[in-house]
């Protein structure tokens, strides 16, 4: 083999001899690796993302939900009622607290949509009936004062506890702590406000994550016997009633090894009081995770080909170059054979230019691809300015705003592995063809 | 006397499309070692073709072509890169040096190709700068092709030619793009490297500058027309 370095350098000076042209053929090259490790890195933010948010329902709980039944099965099942009676009911929460030893812990809750008010402010919250371990359990933290109590559940009390959202909504000026507000005609005394908090993943067949801004947190108890199980919504012309006793049952299993078996338990005990009904869903954070896994191995592909078929593009541009240069330096590569050159000397020629062209244009595109987050920073800023202003918030552009690209570290070598090899495969057909050049008819080229 | 080269019954065919063309129809001469030999003829008479099969570019159809022992006809294209390499110098009428190369690049070019490729060291340095000085040129290692004259291309060419200390130098019309004056000066630096006894062969087909060498040879139609000898 000849001097690696010298031929390297002697390639690079050919190289230079036309640099906007090397320069623009590089381009593709340059962007080609820069758009696998940026379609990497925000596959790899996006599927972090989703993660988090499956983290924060806990990977040791097990989320049982209330599901409103599809309306023909409702209809056949209650043909004399006007009320739709489903879900969890307070016996299912018996069952599962008092029967299966590996929970340690089950929080039932209550959730209603209900309109607050505090003096003239109104807004629409979800009034959530719940425990004290309800706090613990969604990781929500306190502002101000103090969460439900054991003692309020008994006695019943007219008390509640704002999440930050609905405290700034309805306080603008005062002090809540000690204020009144109205729900469904009755006055419920603030004793606390909760810290804002991130929304958790979407459980229970809905699309969007669960929010915890815009709650109200009062007594289970004081929920029922305040409120009832019966919801009625009036509507012009018609009105509709739901009776659902629970719409969620949290349960903290002792051990994370024992979550998949307890959810198959769950399920069974589960179908003994629900027969004709499927109007729950068991949701295991651990099962999503999996689900998520899956769904960055499909997200990665798909971008990674994406990003892969640039690549190509970008060594097809290279093998045209080094197809015109081979033709336009004919002459060279005569003088170089007459001199002594063996076909095999040209091959390396042409073939460690195109390497040094690929190669350079990966390393480019790797110092390009490690700005991806910045870049996208940038791009966030524009689209937020051009595209989303005044629109409101839709959910692509929440989506869009809180992904944080996050580069792969092994996709750098990857794509510049690639851009090499590219360099090889495309160099190697121009390479071969000025080599087989018949060595009287290249000088005679003029 | 021992030869440098020797050609016996050297033919060689073309197909020019489908018509087949006999180029050499068996052509023999001897080099002893030392010689100059100008070879002429007009175009068509075969003079190209030989001077192609002396450079071992091409292989003889029949015939044999020996340089330093060894017989060129039967070589594999490797085999005749190295011959190239290391026992012919040549030198062109149109130069053909690297344009994007500098003058001492250009003389190291046939040193990259060495058997086994050394590395250019310090040693081989000295040699391209003495060369480079022995023809005139060695203040101007740095410049490229474009920034010198035809007659200093042509002797940037010559040092080429000489760096590998190679047995034969061939030299095709190396004045046929110069004036006079400076046809003078290369034909002298020819002469030179003849009387320090390196042998060379040149085509031309300028009688003046034929003259200037030991011997000539006439060719036509393929064959050997006729031979001269000057007194040197």
């Amino acid at each position: 083999m000849p001097n690696l370095f010298r031929t390297a350098q002697l390639a690079l000076k050919s190289l230079m001899l036309h640099k906007l042209r090397s320069g623009l053929t590089m381009l593709g090259i340059v962007f080609g690796v820069f758009s696998v490790i940026a379609m990497l890195a925000i596959g790899e933010g996006a599927s972090q993302q989703a993660q988090q948010q499956v983290l924060a329902l806990g990977a040791t709980n097990i989320i049982v939900r209330s599901v409103k039944p599809p309306r023909e099965n409702a209809s056949q099942q209650n043909q004399n009622s006007f009320v739709l009676r489903y879900g969890l009911k307070r016996v299912d929460y018996d069952l599962l607290s008092m029967t299966i030893p590996t929970v340690l812990q089950a929080v039932p809750i209550r959730e209603l949509m209900k309109a607050c008010r505090y003096l003239h402010r109104e807004m629409n919250c979800r009034i959530v009936g719940c425990s004290p371990e309800y706090l613990d359990m969604n990781h929500l933290d306190l502002a101000q004062g103090r969460f439900i109590s054991d003692k309020d559940r008994r006695e019943k009390t007219n008390v509640c506890v704002l999440a930050s959202g609905t405290a700034d909504e309805l306080f603008q000026y005062t002090d809540p702590l000690g204020q009144s507000v109205k729900i469904a005609d009755r006055r419920y005394t603030v004793v606390g406000i909760t810290k804002a908090r991130e929304a958790s993943a979407a459980i229970g067949g809905s699309m969007s994550g669960q929010e915890y801004n815009q709650d109200i947190y009062i007594p289970l108890e004081t929920m029922r016997v305040r409120m009832g199980d019966l919801d009625i919504d009036r509507r012009q012309g018609s009105f509709s009633a739901e009776e659902v006793e629970l719409n969620q049952i949290t349960l903290r299993i002792t051990d994370v090894d024992q979550v998949m078996p307890t959810a198959d338990v769950i399920r069974e005990s589960l179908q003994q009081n629900h027969r004709t009904a499927n109007d729950y869903s068991v949701v295991v954070p651990q099962e999503l995770l999996k689900q998520a896994a899956q769904i960055r191995v499909i997200f990665n592909v798909v971008l990674g080909s994406i990003a892969a078929i640039s690549l190509i593009v970008g060594g097809i541009g290279i093998m045209n170059i080094m197809l015109a240069t081979v033709t336009e330096r004919t002459r060279e590569i005569g003088i170089r054979r007459a001199l002594g050159a063996k076909q095999h000397d040209i091959t390396m020629q042409f073939l460690t230019e195109t390497i040094v062209l690929a190669g350079s244009g990966g390393l480019i595109g790797v110092l390009l691809g490690l700005s991806t987050p910045l870049v996208f920073d940038g791009l966030k800023v524009v689209a937020e300015k051009f595209f989303f202003e005044g629109g409101g918030a839709s959910e692509f552009s929440e989506m869009f705003t809180n992904l944080n690209p996050k580069i792969v570290p092994s996709s750098l070598p990857l794509a510049f592995g690639i851009s090499v090899g590219i360099g090889v495969i495309f160099g190697l057909y121009p390479a071969r063809s000025a080599a087989s050049l018949d060595p009287i008819e290249a000088l005679r080229h003029e | 006397m021992t030869l440098a080269a020797e050609v016996i019954n050297l033919e060689k065919d073309y197909m020019l499309g489908a018509v087949p063309v006999q180029a050499l129809r068996g052509v023999s001469i001897e080099f002893p070692r030392g010689d100059f030999v100008a070879i002429m003829g007009s175009s068509g008479s075969g003079k190209s073709t030989l001077l192609n099969l002396l450079g071992a570019l091409d292989r003889p159809t029949r015939g044999k072509y020996i340089v330093a022992g060894r017989d060129v006809s039967q070589m594999t294209d490797d085999e005749l890169s190295t011959i190239r390499n290391e026992k012919i110098g040549f030198i062109f009428q149109s130069y053909n040096l690297i344009p994007q190369y500098t003058v001492l690049e250009n003389i190291e070019v046939p040193m990259h190709y060495r058997t086994g490729y050394p590395r250019i060291g310090p040693l081989q340095q000295k040699r391209i700068q003495e060369l480079a000085e022995l023809v005139g040129l060695g203040e101007r290692l740095d410049h490229r092709p474009f920034q010198l004259s035809g007659g200093q291309q042509q002797r940037v060419a010559i040092a080429r030619a000489l760096v590998n200390d190679p047995e034969i130098i061939l030299a095709d019309e190396p004045t046929g793009n110069l004036d006079s004056k400076t046809e003078h000066e290369i034909m002298e630096m020819l002469l030179r490297l003849n009387r320090e006894g390196r042998t060379i062969i040149m085509v031309t087909h300028e009688p003046a500058v034929a003259r200037l060498a030991k011997r000539q040879i006439y060719m036509k139609d393929g064959l050997i027309a006729g031979e001269g000898i000057f007194p040197g």
